[in-house]
């Protein structure tokens, strides 16, 4: 049986079962991030709920958020779909050296996304805007947070599917573990624009 | 990765480290079974508070206001999350869907592994909780904010970081969980068996996995700003701070209600796969069964409002929670008449298995009806304070959880454990838990048709209530009878595992395919692969020698043109 991310979540295997069992990984990947959107739903209506009762939004003494650069910080995690979506391609043409190269710019501009993003959070707490300050600076560092956690797992993955790639475990007939992991990174880099939406603009 | 052609693994490998979906069930089962006695245990010290107010309880001594908080906390959250959950869906799920849908075992065996040992983790962090510094949590098995989120309150300052630990620890558990049982029933199906050729069992256990995915990320969000609360100082839940505890409640219930679903589904699985075998008849509309699960699923995620008519929430909403309510009894009524169907005019048998999916269809249809008071807000205001909320959801969870599980447990015992189990004993265990169940829910509707007040210490301490204490001391003395009713059924288990009388494959002639392999089935179950041709539910077909006819049997050519 080739290698894919299969054998590292103990994909159940058996002598020509393959067809049958084949886009386990995926359907598993998928069923997960469905549970996932309720997740972020939860606390997006949290938002909404908690901002519909407040009088003034942002409070006021509350420092406003870094609109600008995290557009910039947007675009730059949207590329990153961009690149990976290059790396699935060159991997169903058997391109393995530079669908590669496509992972590494992936993994890239998603580390960039989390320390861009990590360094507004320092300048914001400076700014005093914490957890403790208001709700408004709660829902920010717990929405934003928890998209960022989710990157930083996502990169780990990447990480790991990229690990198995340079070690040849994948064809192009075969590299289900790969389409996985552009499934969950889209999910995640989809995601954010809602998230920019909802927190920065409205 | 394992095959069936490898040797079997080592003693660690086989019965700790397993990553057999057979044996993962029987793990979950051992810690459901534990934690059912430290659940009945917190059941017999409220119910003899209750009963005989601060006197010394047998074997505890005096239950003080504080540890009765943690108790009927810890009672409701043991229940739900560590009992019902790891049997209906932990140990059935697990055991059946693999077996069920002809896999040599789940999608992802290491995933479930891990399932299975994070949820003993979670079992030990809520267990932790009774022994730190302040108690148990006691802000009630919902976790009511702001009860839950400041300690001022309460007096608890590690058992409710812990029960929210225990909680997202259970969560991810079944999160994992629940992958696997969607990847394998739709992916890993054997040949032949269609969506249509499903036994009910694994239809429901999905259904209850669905919901369970679908309804679980908004509490994850809830617990998460919970935690944020009370470890960074944050007021989600505090009006002071800005926050709104309400939010809580919306969030909670979301999945709350849809949870009562979680558990009811597999519930139902289990009856709706025993009551045709024992009747000898076909399944009634199997396919409206199946679709009417779907619409209650569906339904089920926009009702949780009901729980919050006495919330001080918006009273316009109301009206729409309050139809939405009602409407859900439809598809359960469909299944509920499609049940009573199944056994009209069949031949009954009625071994322990039989006696207790019965004992649950009946139950349950008394939860399902005094659900309806409830979900009108008009008379919900007079009773949800009352004792008749608490008889209404053990009206519905007890049966479910217990009724099914015991009857899941006497059904598939044989095939688990390779042994019978004592039918007497069996018989003695359902009629004990039987009337000890009617006897103790029975007067708790009237003492909350009555007025008396759910959720504190002592309610004969208001003179109002007080010429209501006898249905209090018949409560409690039905509590007793259950808990002792469960004596039979400890000696049956563990004596049957080492005297019981060895299971042939088949010992209650059924049709599903974990019938057709021995008693236990062998790592990787099936001797290559079994190829389906049938429905689970061809029973007393004419024409044929047996009354019955297993999924792996093919369709003679004269039948399947009657069929
Ligand atoms: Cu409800």
């Amino acid at each position: 049986m080739p290698n894919t991310i299969e054998s590292a979540l103990g994909s159940s295997s058996r002598a020509g079962a393959l067809s049958r069992r084949s886009g386990s990984v995926v359907f598993g990947v998928v069923i997960f991030i469905a549970s996932e959107v309720m997740f972020f739903g939860g606390l997006i209506s949290g938002f909404f709920v908690l901002r519909a009762g407040s009088a003034f939004w942002p409070p006021p003494g509350q420092p406003r958020l870094p609109v600008l650069v995290t557009a910039f910080n947007t675009v730059m995690l949207l590329a990153s779909a961009l690149t990976m979506y290059r790396a699935l391609q060159q991997a169903q043409r058997d391109r393995w050296q530079a669908s590669g190269r496509w992972m590494i710019a992936t993994m890239l501009l998603g580390a960039g996304f989390l320390a861009s993003q990590g360094r507004e959070w320092v300048r914001l707490v400076g700014f005093g805007l914490t957890a403790r300050s208001s709700v408004y600076g709660a829902l920010f560092y717990t929405i934003v947070g928890a998209h960022g956690l989710h990157v930083a797992g996502a990169l780990v993955a990447l990480l790991f599917v990229f690990g198995r790639l340079r070690r040849g475990a994948y064809s192009a007939a075969n590299h289900e573990g790969l389409t996985a992991c552009w499934i969950y990174w889209a999910f995640v880099v989809w995601l954010w624009p809602i998230i920019y939406v909802t927190v920065y603009l409205s | 990765m394992e095959t069936h052609q490898q040797p079997e693994p080592g003693f660690l490998r086989r019965y700790v480290f397993s990553s057999d979906h057979k044996t993962i069930a029987k793990q979950y089962l051992g810690i459901a079974l534990f934690m059912s006695l430290v659940g009945g245990w917190t059941a017999y010290a409220i119910r003899w508070q209750l009963a005989w107010p601060a006197t010394v309880v047998p074997g505890y001594g005096v239950v003080g206001q504080q540890f009765y908080n943690a108790l009927v906390t810890m009672h409701g959250t043991i229940m739900v999350f560590f009992v019902a959950m790891p049997l209906l869906l932990g140990a059935f799920g697990n055991f059946c869907i693999p077996l069920m849908v002809g896999a040599e075992d789940m999608a992802f065996p290491r995933l479930n592994m891990l399932s299975v040992w994070t949820f003993f983790v979670a079992t030990l962090v809520l267990l932790a909780s009774f022994f730190v510094p302040g108690g148990a949590a006691a802000s009630g098995w919902t976790g009511y904010a702001p009860l839950s989120d400041n300690p001022a309150y309460t007096h608890v300052v590690w058992g409710q970081t812990l029960w929210i630990l225990a909680l997202a620890l259970e969560f991810a558990s079944f999160l994992m969980g629940g992958v696997n049982f969607l990847t394998t029933a739709l992916n890993l199906r054997a040949p032949g068996m269609t969506l249509w050729r499903l036994p009910l069992m694994v239809w429901f256990e999905l259904n209850g996995t669905v919901l369970f995915l679908l309804s679980v990320g908004p509490l994850i969000a809830g617990a998460v700003m919970l935690l944020v609360d009370r470890l960074l100082g944050a007021g989600f839940y505090l009006p002071a701070k800005g926050g709104d505890p309400l939010l809580w409640e919306h969030l909670f219930w979301f999945f709350g209600h849809p949870e009562v679903y979680v558990i009811a589904m597999p519930g139902f699985g289990i009856m709706l796969e025993i009551l045709p075998v024992f009747a000898r008849k076909p399944i009634f509309a199997y396919r409206t069964i199946v679709w009417s699960a779907i619409v209650a699923d569906g339904l089920s995620l926009i009702v949780w409002a009901h729980h919050m008519f006495i919330s001080g929430m918006d009273p316009r909403l109301a009206t729409p929670f309050s139809i939405t309510t009602i409407l859900i009894s439809v598809p359960f009524v469909i299944i509920v008449f499609a049940m009573i169907a199944t056994l009209w005019g069949g031949s009954l048998e009625f071994p322990s298995a039989m006696l207790f999916a019965l004992g649950g269809l009946a139950s349950f249809l008394l939860g399902g009806v005094t659900g309806i008071f409830l979900g009108s807000q008009s008379s919900d205001i007079y009773l949800h304070g009352t004792y008749f909320v608490v008889a209404h959801f053990h009206y519905t969870m007890f049966p479910v959880t217990f009724f099914a599980g015991f009857a899941g447990l006497y059904y598939w015992y044989p095939k688990m454990f390779g042994r019978m189990m004592n039918e007497r004993l069996g018989k003695l265990h359902f009629w004990l838990t039987f009337s000890g169940f009617y006897l103790t829910f029975i007067p708790l509707f009237l003492a909350g048709l009555g007025g008396t007040p759910r959720r504190i210490y002592m309610p004969s301490e208001y003179v109002l209530y007080k010429p209501l204490q006898p249905l209090q001391v018949l409560a409690t003395a039905g509590a007793l009878l259950m808990l002792l009713g469960q004596l039979p059924f400890v000696i049956n288990f563990l004596a049957s595992l080492v005297r019981g009388r060895a299971a042939e494959r088949n010992p209650w002639r059924a049709n599903t395919l974990e019938w057709t392999v021995a008693s236990p089935p062998p790592h990787g179950n099936f001797a290559g692969e079994p190829t389906v041709f049938r429905g689970a539910y061809d029973y007393s077909l004419p024409g044929r020698t047996t009354d019955w006819a297993p999924q792996d049997t093919p369709e003679p050519a004269t039948l399947a043109a009657a069929g």
